[in-house]
C-alpha cells in the first residue's frame, strides 16, 4: 500500500517538473501581488512592512489556487482517476498522495522563498522567519480544502472559477491566523505560540476533513 | 410511517393539502407580528425608532442559520440513505436562505448607519454572517452547474456539511479579531435582558418568519419534484422517439 503511495506522489511530482512546472509558476504569480501590492498602496515601506505578512499571506492564498483545478480533472480526462479509484489503494490516500504533491510544489516553494518576498516588503529577520513558519505549517491546510473543491468540480470543464468561490470561504480561518501568527512574531500583545499552535489545529483538522471529503466527492461524481 | 410521508409522490399530496394553511399561518402571524413590532412597541430610548429594524433583523438571523442547518440535515440524507426528498430539500432551502442571510446583512447596515455611524463594520458577527452568505453561494453555483441532479446532490451535500464543521470554525477564527456587535440578548443563561415589550413582537416575528419559511420550502420542494418529473418525462419521451426512428 505503501508502494502505490509513494508511486502515487512519485507520478505526481514527475508530471508537475516536466509538464508547465506549476511550482515554478506559483512562485512567479507570487512575485506577481507582492509587485503590484507597492503599485497600488504606494512604495512608503514602514506601511508595506506593517502589512508585509498580510500582503505575503494573501499572496499564498492565492497561489494555492494555481493547479488546483487542475489535480483531479487531468486524471479524469485521461482515465487514469478510474484506475485509481479502482486500485486497492483506498481513495482516501489518493487523495492525500495527491494532495501532498500539489503543497510539495505550491505551498512548499512559497514558504521556502518567502524570506525573498519578505525583502521586498521589508520585513526584519525575525518577520522572515515568522513567514516561513506560518506559512509552512498554514499552506497545508490551503492545499487540501484545495482539494475538496477540485474533487467536487472535477468533471466540470472550466470549473476554475466556481472552484475560487467554493473554497476561498473556507480558507478564511487559516489566513486569519496564519498573518496573526506572523503579526505576533513581530510584537504585539499576543505572544506567538497561541495563533501558531492553532494554526497547526486548523491545519491537521482541514488534512483529515480534506481527505475524506475529497474521496467522497470524487466517488459522488462517478 | 416517515417513509411513507417521505414518498415524493405522496408527499405531493399531504404537502398540497398543507400549503395553504401554512400560508394562511405565516401571513396571519406577520400581520401580527408587523403590527406588533411597528404599532405597539416602543421606540428605544436610545435607539428611537431604529430599534424596529430588530424586528426584522434578528429574526432574518436566525432563519439563515436555520435554514443552513435544514441543508445540513438533508446532505445527511442525501449522502446515507440518497433519498430524492432530500435532495429536494436541500436544493430548496439553499435560495430562501440565501435571501434570509441576504436580507439579515441589509437590514443590519441600515440599522447600522444610524447606530454606528457606518454602513459596514468588519466586526465578528457581521463578518460570519458574510461568510455564511458566501457559502450559500457557494452551494447555489454548485447546484447550477452540475446538471444531472443525484450527482449534483451528492457534490452539494459534500460542500454543505464541510461547510456546516467549518461554520464554527470560521466563527471562532473570526471572533479572534474582536467586536463592536453587541453580546447575544435574547437566548443566554440568566434569561433575556431585552424588555418584554420588544421581546413579543420579536418572538411573533420569529414564528412568523419561521412559519413563511416552511411555507416557502414545502412550495420549493414541490416546484423541483414538479420539474424533476418534467425532466424524466423528456428524457422518455426522447428515447421512445429515438427507439422508433432507429426501427
Amino acid at each position: 500500500m505503501s508502494r502505490a503511495f509513494g508511486a502515487l506522489l512519485a507520478r505526481d511530482l514527475r508530471l508537475a517538473a516536466r509538464i508547465g512546472g506549476s511550482g515554478v509558476l506559483g512562485l512567479i504569480f507570487f512575485l506577481m501581488i507582492v509587485t503590484l501590492v507597492p503599485f497600488s498602496l504606494g512604495p512608503d515601506l514602514n506601511l508595506l512592512s506593517r502589512i508585509g505578512p498580510a500582503i505575503l499571506w494573501l499572496s499564498a492564498v492565492l497561489a494555492t489556487l494555481i493547479g488546483l483545478d487542475r489535480l483531479f480533472q487531468a486524471d479524469e480526462e485521461d482515465g487514469s482517476l478510474d484506475l485509481m479509484i479502482a486500485s486497492p489503494l483506498p481513495l482516501e490516500l489518493v487523495v492525500l498522495a495527491k494532495g501532498l504533491a500539489h503543497w510539495l510544489t505550491t505551498g512548499l516553494p512559497l514558504a521556502l522563498a518567502s524570506p525573498l518576498f519578505g525583502l521586498l516588503v521589508a520585513l526584519d529577520l525575525t518577520g522572515m522567519g515568522a513567514m516561513v513558519a506560518t506559512l509552512l505549517v498554514g499552506t497545508p491546510a490551503l492545499t487540501f480544502v484545495g482539494a475538496v473543491g477540485a474533487a467536487l468540480t472535477v468533471s466540470i470543464r472550466r470549473g476554475g472559477l466556481l472552484l475560487a468561490i467554493l473554497v476561498l470561504p473556507l480558507m478564511i480561518p487559516t489566513l486569519i491566523f496564519g498573518v496573526s501568527a506572523a503579526n505576533a512574531a513581530l510584537g504585539g500583545t499576543v505572544p506567538f505560540l497561541t495563533p501558531f499552535l492553532i494554526l497547526i489545529a486548523l491545519t491537521l483538522i482541514t488534512v483529515v476533513i480534506g481527505v475524506f471529503a475529497g474521496a467522497a466527492a470524487l466517488r459522488a461524481g462517478e | 410511517m416517515w417513509t411513507k410521508l417521505a414518498n415524493p409522490s405522496f408527499f405531493l399530496r399531504w404537502s398540497g393539502a398543507a400549503v395553504p394553511w401554512l400560508a394562511a399561518l405565516a401571513a396571519a402571524l406577520l400581520a401580527v407580528g408587523l403590527y406588533m413590532s411597528f404599532v405597539l412597541a416602543p421606540a428605544d430610548y436610545q435607539q428611537g425608532e431604529t430599534v424596529r429594524i430588530m424586528f426584522i433583523h434578528v429574526p432574518a438571523a436566525w432563519l439563515a442559520l436555520f435554514l443552513y442547518a435544514t441543508m445540513s440535515v438533508s446532505a445527511i440524507g442525501s449522502l446515507v440513505w440518497r433519498h430524492p426528498l432530500a435532495d429536494v430539500s436541500q436544493k430548496a432551502a439553499a435560495p430562501i436562505g440565501a435571501a434570509f442571510t441576504l436580507v439579515c446583512l441589509v437590514t443590519g447596515a441600515l440599522w447600522g448607519r444610524p447606530m454606528w455611524g457606518t454602513y459596514w463594520v468588519w466586526d465578528a458577527r457581521l463578518t460570519s454572517v458574510l461568510v455564511l452568505f458566501l457559502m450559500y453561494c457557494g452551494v447555489l453555483a454548485l447546484w447550477r452547474t452540475i446538471e444531472e441532479p443525484g450527482r449534483a446532490a451528492r457534490a452539494v451535500s459534500i460542500l454543505t456539511l464541510v461547510g456546516f464543521v467549518n461554520v464554527p470554525i470560521v466563527k471562532f477564527s473570526v471572533d479572534w479579531w474582536n467586536t463592536l456587535h453587541q453580546p447575544a440578548s435574547v437566548l443566554r443563561l440568566g434569561g433575556p435582558t431585552i424588555h418584554p415589550s420588544m421581546l413579543y413582537p420579536l418572538l411573533v416575528m420569529a414564528l412568523a418568519f419561521t412559519a413563511l419559511a416552511v411555507t416557502l420550502h414545502m412550495y420549493t420542494m414541490r416546484t423541483e419534484i414538479m420539474r424533476r418529473r418534467v425532466r424524466t418525462l423528456t428524457l422518455l419521451e426522447a428515447e421512445r422517439l429515438d427507439r422508433r426512428a432507429a426501427a
